[in-house]
């Protein structure tokens, strides 16, 4: 009997497939049963279009919508919820930022501040924002263990930096940010900051206001919900100053023939049919998060973690990227290579004997060629793994080599 | 599907073949391919001289399919005339899309049949065929295509 096999119960993709090993929760998490429950709820008893019918349905549908946002807003403890814009995903809150504020605020001159921890939908958006402004992109590096260093922030973020942009948790070496002291260090120069929390929002607590942050993005489908809904939040006046993104239906006020105003927050970010199956599906990943409540998730996620690390440590020809300071700064993402085999064969050969893991440069390019490797081999975890997994796991690690020809 | 099917002897030797895998002293073609999604990334050296392949090399990294798949390719095409290897090229592209069955292609193919397998594995047609097209482009610039 495994630690967590209630929790195991409570997802079906999990409990019903046995035979294979889920270890590839950084990109994606499985869903809870109650999560597919509302969506098929909410479908089956009358879908509707939203803040447009005065029929039933539609003000039923518009209600639960609006209090998912409610919930959001609670769940990383925003002021309020016109705080928080239901977007694609975090590729679509980030790029919203970047398109929006980054192109009505960064001038020619300016600088950006990236980390070279990041994926690329919160790199690419800065650089491509950076050329086109003739602005400037500077780093915050990174130590061969996979760390930022630190000792290096007062000659990056100066005065002249208007926008950093940072990750909460690396997605290649589970690794999180000293997150706080970056955005008290680039509010002390005056500049906004933008945390990509798509790695951090499964694992911990957010609040947004005891961090300051200035806009956040994070996507559902990281944290028990569905594809192609994601959040962004941001601090009010800066929302409030920001032009529209896309323009459409549901984001306007009035239209004439000669021009349009635009809906106040957050519809004004909300053009088009909104994804409503994902934001009902994120407020029973809410509730689900909050019913097995964070100091469980933590609680088994680093006991798998340091259970993986151990084991994998003992195995020959095993080389593990990102090794933070202490154990309480790494996630449930561990970033591997096995030596003399490339990764794809080493995902091929795993998912041979149904274990689920990724290979490849993780959307992270810029952070590989810091690593000064090509690609890696990522094992991530979340609730529902369990410990006799990770004994699969490491037995079978030990046979890659042979597949390749070698002795051992 | 069994793994060893593909993960066989050739692969591994070829893998760990050196024989190709050299720069060459005259290079009349030179072609780079590359796989962004697993970062297989080869660089095709040929020396064409009166439409014959006299010589060809490659230098890269990537997973063992990709490079055995290229050393595989080397050895076929190595001494044919331009259309012969284009010939070779159409033989290996319609055997992994299914087109042709392994047992009419051991002739033209030899040792590279064992690839076939691939299309059993869509996650990995795009290694086993990267070497092919790369060959590709310069035949086809050579066939005047
Ligand atoms: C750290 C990080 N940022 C951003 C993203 C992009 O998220 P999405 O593809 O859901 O927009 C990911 C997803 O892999 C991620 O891990
Ligand atoms: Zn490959």
């Amino acid at each position: 009997m495994c630690e967590n096999s209630e929790i195991r119960k409570l997802f079906p993709a999990i409990a019903e497939n046995n035979g294979i090993i889920y270890f590839d929760n950084a990109a994606s998490t499985q869903k809870p049963e109650i999560v597919l429950q509302k969506v098929a709820e909410y479908n089956r008893s009358g879908h509707a279009n939203i803040h447009r019918g005065a029929y039933h349905w539609s003000v039923e549908a518009t209600a639960t919508y609006e209090m998912t946002r409610r919930k959001t807003a609670e769940f990383i403890n925003a002021e309020s919820p016109e705080q928080i814009v239901f977007t694609r995903g975090t590729t679509e809150s980030i790029n919203l930022i970047a398109s929006s504020y980054g192109r009505s605020q960064i001038k020619e001159g300016d600088r950006i501040v990236v980390s070279l921890l990041e994926h690329h939908s919160n790199f690419v958006p800065w650089q491509q924002l950076a050329l086109e402004k003739k602005a400037y992109l500077d780093f915050l590096n990174i130590d061969p263990a996979g760390n930022l260093i630190e000792s290096e922030w007062d000659r990056v973020i100066t005065p002249g930096v208007k926008l950093v942009a940072i990750t909460m948790m690396s997605n290649v070496l589970g690794i999180t940010t000293p997150i706080d002291k970056i955005i008290e260090k680039a509010h002390a120069v005056g500049a906004v900051v933008v945390v990509d929390a798509a790695q951090a929002i499964q694992h911990q607590k957010i609040d947004v206001r005891a961090l300051d942050a200035d806009f956040l993005a994070f996507s559902a489908h990281k944290c028990f919900g569905l594809t192609g809904t994601g959040v962004l939040y941001g601090k009010k006046e800066l929302l409030e100053s920001m032009p529209p993104y896309q323009f459409g239906g549901d984001m306007i006020e009035y239209v004439t023939k000669e021009k349009t105003t635009f809906a106040p927050l957050p519809e004004k970010f909300e053009a088009g049919t909104a994804n409503i199956d994902g934001v009902i599906a994120l407020s029973a990943a809410i509730d689900f998060i909050e019913e097995i409540g964070w100091g469980k998730i933590r609680e088994i996620e680093q006991d798998l973690t340091g259970y993986a690390i151990q084991k994998m440590k003992m195995t020959d020809h095993v080389i593990i990227y990102g090794n933070p300071a202490s154990m309480y700064e790494k996630g449930p993402v561990i970033s591997f290579n096995i030596e003399g085999v490339h990764p794809h064969d080493v995902s091929s050969i795993l998912d041979n004997v149904g274990i689920a893991v990724r290979s490849g440069h993780h959307c992270a390019q810029p952070l590989m060629k810091e690593l000064a490797i090509q690609s890696a081999v990522r094992a991530s975890f979340s609730i529902y793994n369990t410990k006799a997994e990770i004994d699969y796991f490491a037995e079978k690690l030990k046979e890659v080599r042979r597949w390749l020809g070698y002795g051992s | 599907m069994d793994l060893s099917q593909i993960y066989t002897e050739v692969i591994t030797e070829h893998n760990r073949s050196t024989h190709n895998r050299r720069s060459l002293p005259e290079v009349t073609h030179k072609e780079h391919g590359h796989n962004p999604s697993c970062g297989d990334d080869i660089t095709l050296e040929l020396d064409i001289k009166e439409d014959k392949i006299i010589d060809a090399a490659f230098t890269g990294t990537g997973c063992a399919i990709s490079q055995a798949s290229t050393s595989m390719m080397i050895d076929l095409i190595k001494g044919l005339s331009v259309t012969a290897a284009k010939e070779k090229t159409e033989a290996f592209l319609g055997m992994i899309k299914g087109q042709k069955t392994e047992a009419e292609l051991e002739d033209v193919l030899e040792d590279a049949v064992i690839l076939a397998n691939i299309k059993n594995m869509p996650a990995r047609v795009k290694c086993a065929v990267l070497a092919w097209h790369t060959l590709d482009e310069v035949l086809k610039k050579q066939l005047g295509q």
